[in-house]
C-alpha cells in the first residue's frame, strides 16, 4: 500500500494538538473549574501533539522500509470462482 | 460547545473524507473494493478488527453496564472476547484465509453446501442493515441529548425536530462517501484513525474522573464492594450484581456467545481477511486482543466513576440540559432517572423508585468534566465510535450482498467490473436501508427489541456449526443446515418458556404461555438461551451428519483441520508467531483477572 496510515493519523493529531494546546494557552482559567482547576486543554493538547509528531516520524521512516516489504509479498489477486 | 469545538469537529470530518479521496485511485477491481486487495499489514488489520466492533452499543453500553454491574462487566472482555480472539487467530484463520473464501458465508459454501451459505448470508445481511440503523438512531438521539446542534438550529430558526433528521442524514452521508470512495481499505484506515481518537478522547475522562474521586482506592470505598470485584461473588447468582453464576457466565458468555461473535461474524473476520499474508491474518485478532484487554479501563471505568462522583447536589442534574423539568427524583451520581418521552416524567419501577438511564453515563461524564476544547475531542471520539460501527456493518453488508447473494443467486458469471459497480450500488442501498431502519426505530421501539431477539436466536448456535465444520471432517451440509435451524428453534423455545425475575411475559420471555424456569436476571436468561441453542445445534449436526453421506475427503483439503497442512511458523521471529503471541495474550488476561478478582 502506498499510503502509510501513520502519516494522516500523525497529521490529524498534530493539528488537534496544536489547536487544543493553543486554545489552552489563551483561554480563561474559569472554564477549568469543571476539570478541577487543571488546564486540560493545554496538557492534553501537548500529549496529542507529541503523539502526532511521533506518528509522522514513524510513518516517514516506514515509507522507505515499507516499499521494500511490498516487493517481497506481492498481493495475490487470484480468487476462487 | 463553542467555536473551538466546532473547528475540532471540522478538522476531523475533513480527515475522514480525505482518507477516502487518497485511497480512491487504488480501487480498480472488486477485490480492491471488498477485500482491500488483501494487502493490509497486520497491525492495521488488528486495530480495525477491534475498532469495527467499537460501535455505539459497545462504548455507551459498556459504560452503562459498568455503572449498573460494576467491574464484573469486564467479563465481556476477559472471559468473552479475548479467549475467542486467540482461538480464531490460531485455529480458525488458517481456514478462512487459506481457503481463499471471500466471506464467511462463502466459507460455509466451500465446506458445506449452498443452502447453508444462503441461510447465513441472508440472515447476516439483514442483521448488518438493522445494526447500522440502530447505531445511526442512537447517534442522532445522543446529538439531541447533548444539545450539540441546538445553537445552530436556533440561529437558523428551524424546528428542533430537524436535529434528528440532520444528524441521521449527515452521518449517513459521511459514511457513504468514504466507503464509496475507497471501499474496505477506506473503512479500515478510518477505523484505525477512530481507534486512536477513541483512546485520545476517553483517557482524559478516566484521568480526571479518578483524580476527582481520589484514585482507585477511594473509588472502591465509594461503591458497593461487589462493584470492584470481577470474581468474588460469582459463586451464586444472589451474590453479584449481574445475577449470574460462574458456570452460566463461562459457558454462556465466554464459550457460546463470544466465540460465536468473534469467530463467525463476518463484520470482524473481514478485517483479518484483508491482511497481506496468512501470518498477518492469523496475527490480526491477536494484535487486537492486546488493546482489547485494556479497554475495560477506558469504557467500563467511566461508568463506575459516574456513580461514585462526589456532587454537591446528588444527581437529578442532567448536566446536558438547562431546561430539565424539576421532577424531584434523584438519580445516582451522574446517572439521571429515565424520562418517559410521552409524559416528560421519570419512569418508576414497581417499588416507586426511578428507573435510571445508564446509557447517559458517558455523555454526562463528558459534559461534567470536559471544558470547551477538550469537549470537542470527546464528542468526535463518540462520533468516531458510532461511525466506525456503522461503516463496519455497511462494508460487511455490501460484500455479502454482492458475492453471496447477487453473484450466487441473481447474476452469476458477470464481469469483475460489474460486481465492483454492484458493490458501490449495494453501499448506497445498504446506507438507505439503514436510514429506514433508524426511522423504524423511532416509531416501533418494540419491533427493534424483537428483531434483536430474533438475531440472538439465529447467532447463538452458529459457533457449533463452524467448530464441527472446521474440526470434524465427517460433518455434512445437511447436518450443518438442519443443525442450525434446530439450534435457532431451541433458542426460541427456551426463551419462550423462561422469564427473568421481575419481568412480565412478552418480549422478555415466556411468550409461549407458561414459565418453566425463573432466572434471577435477564443476563442469566440470555446466557442460558445461548447454551441451549449451541448444545442443540452441536448434537443435531452430529446426528444428522452421521445419517447422511459424507463428502469425499479430497474436496475438503484446506477446509478441515485434519486435512490441512499446518502453517509453518519456524522462520518467524518469536513475536510474529501466532502461538507465542496467543500464549502471551492469555497470560496477560489471567493476570488482569487475578488483580481485579
Amino acid at each position: 500500500m502506498g499510503l502509510d496510515i501513520r502519516l494522516p493519523i500523525g497529521a490529524l493529531f498534530t493539528i488537534l494538538g496544536v489547536l487544543l494546546a493553543g486554545y489552552g494557552l489563551g483561554s480563561n482559567a474559569a472554564i477549568y473549574q469543571r476539570s478541577m482547576g487543571i488546564n486540560v486543554n493545554l496538557i492534553w493538547g501537548m500529549v496529542l501533539l507529541v503523539f502526532g509528531l511521533v506518528m509522522i516520524l514513524l510513518g516517514r521512516r516506514g515509507v522507505s522500509h515499507g516499499s521494500k516489504l511490498e516487493d517481497r509479498n506481492p498481493p495475490a489477486k487470484t480468487q476462487p470462482k | 460547545m463553542t467555536i473551538i469545538d466546532w473547528i475540532i469537529m471540522l478538522v476531523y470530518f475533513a480527515f475522514v473524507l480525505g482518507i477516502g479521496f487518497l485511497l480512491k485511485r487504488r480501487v480498480k477491481t472488486s477485490t480492491d473494493f471488498f477485500l482491500a486487495g488483501r494487502a493490509i499489514p497486520a497491525w492495521i488489520c488488528g486495530l480495525a478488527f477491534l475498532s469495527a466492533n467499537l460501535g455505539a452499543q459497545e462504548v455507551i453500553g459498556m459504560a452503562a453496564s459498568g455503572a449498573k454491574y460494576g467491574i464484573a462487566t469486564s467479563h465481556f472482555y476477559w472471559i468473552g472476547a479475548i479467549p475467542a480472539m486467540v482461538f480464531v487467530g490460531i485455529f480458525m484463520m488458517p481456514f478462512y484465509y487459506g481457503s481463499r473464501a471471500r466471506s464467511v458465508p462463502e466459507y460455509l459454501r466451500l465446506r458445506f453446501d449452498e443452502k447453508t451459505r444462503g441461510l447465513n448470508a441472508i440472515s447476516f445481511a439483514t442483521m448488518t442493515v438493522f445494526s447500522s440503523g440502530i447505531s445511526m438512531y442512537a447517534m442522532a438521539r445522543l446529538i439531541q441529548t447533548l444539545h450539540i446542534l441546538d445553537a445552530p438550529v436556533q440561529r437558523l430558526s428551524v424546528s428542533p425536530q430537524w436535529i434528528f433528521h440532520v444528524s441521521i442524514a449527515f452521518s449517513a452521508l459521511i459514511v457513504l462517501a468514504y466507503i464509496l470512495l475507497g471501499g474496505l481499505s477506506s473503512a479500515i484506515y478510518n477505523e484505525v484513525l477512530q481507534f486512536f481518537l477513541i483512546v485520545a478522547g476517553f483517557s482524559p475522562l478516566v484521568w480526571l474522573g479518578l483524580k476527582n474521586v481520589g484514585g482507585w482506592h477511594e473509588l472502591t470505598k465509594r461503591v458497593p464492594a461487589a462493584y470492584t470485584h470481577s470474581w468474588v461473588g460469582m459463586g451464586s447468582p444472589q451474590t453479584n450484581p449481574m445475577g449470574v453464576e460462574w458456570f452460566g457466565l463461562v459457558m454462556g458468555l465466554g464459550f457460546v456467545l463470544s466465540f460465536g461473535y468473534w469467530c463467525t461474524d463476518f463484520l470482524v473476520v473481514q478485517r483479518a481477511m484483508a491482511a497481506d499474508s496468512m501470518n498477518a491474518a492469523r496475527r490480526t485478532p491477536l494484535i487486537a486482543a492486546v488493546p482489547k484487554m485494556l479497554f475495560p479501563f477506558l469504557v467500563i471505568l467511566p461508568g463506575l466513576i459516574a456513580i461514585a462522583v462526589p456532587l454537591e447536589t446528588p444527581a437529578a442534574v442532567v448536566a446536558s440540559s438547562s431546561s430539565q423539568p424539576q421532577h424531584g427524583y434523584l438519580g445516582l451520581g451522574l446517572i439521571p432517572p429515565k424520562i418517559d418521552d410521552s409524559t416528560g416524567r421519570p419512569k418508576l419501577d414497581e417499588n416507586g423508585h426511578p428507573v435510571l438511564d445508564y446509557d447517559l453515563a458517558i455523555p454526562n461524564m463528558l459534559l461534567h468534566y470536559f471544558p470547551t476544547g477538550l469537549l470537542g475531542l470527546g464528542v468526535i471520539a463518540l462520533l468516531a465510535s458510532f461511525m466506525s460501527g456503522m461503516a463496519g456493518n455497511v462494508t460487511a453488508f455490501n460484500t455479502v450482498w454482492t458475492y453471496d447473494i447477487y453473484q450466487s443467486y441473481i447474476r452469476p458469471n458477470a464481469s469483475d467490473q460489474h460486481y465492483l459497480a454492484m458493490g458501490r450500488l449495494a453501499t448506497v442501498f445498504g446506507v438507505a436501508l439503514s436510514i429506514a431502519a433508524a426511522y423504524a426505530a423511532t416509531r416501533f421501539n418494540n419491533i427493534m427489541d424483537m428483531l434483536q431477539l430474533v438475531f440472538a436466536f439465529v447467532n447463538a448456535p452458529l459457533f457449533a456449526t463452524f467448530l464441527l465444520g472446521m474440526f470434524w471432517k465427517r460433518a455434512t451440509g445437511h447436518g450443518a443446515f438442519f443443525g442450525l435451524i434446530s439450534g435457532t428453534a431451541a433458542a426460541a423455545l427456551h426463551h419462550g418458556l423462561t422469564l427473568p425475575s421481575g419481568a412480565v411475559p412478552g418480549i422478555k420471555g415466556a411468550w409461549l404461555g407458561s414459565v418453566l424456569h425463573l432466572y434471577p436476571s435477564e443476563m442469566a436468561q440470555n446466557f442460558w438461551t445461548a447454551i441451549w441453542a449451541w448444545t442443540t445445534c452441536f448434537i443435531m449436526t452430529i446426528v444428522i451428519s452421521l445419517a447422511t453421506r459424507p463428502r469425499p475427503e479430497g474436496e475438503l483439503a484446506g477446509l478441515v483441520y485434519s486435512l490441512t497442512e499446518r502453517p509453518s511458523e519456524e522462520h518467524l521471529a518469536w513475536y510474529k508467531r501466532p502461538l507465542a503471541l496467543g500464549a502471551a495474550v492469555i497470560a496477560l488476561t489471567l493476570v488482569l483477572n487475578l488483580v481485579l478478582r
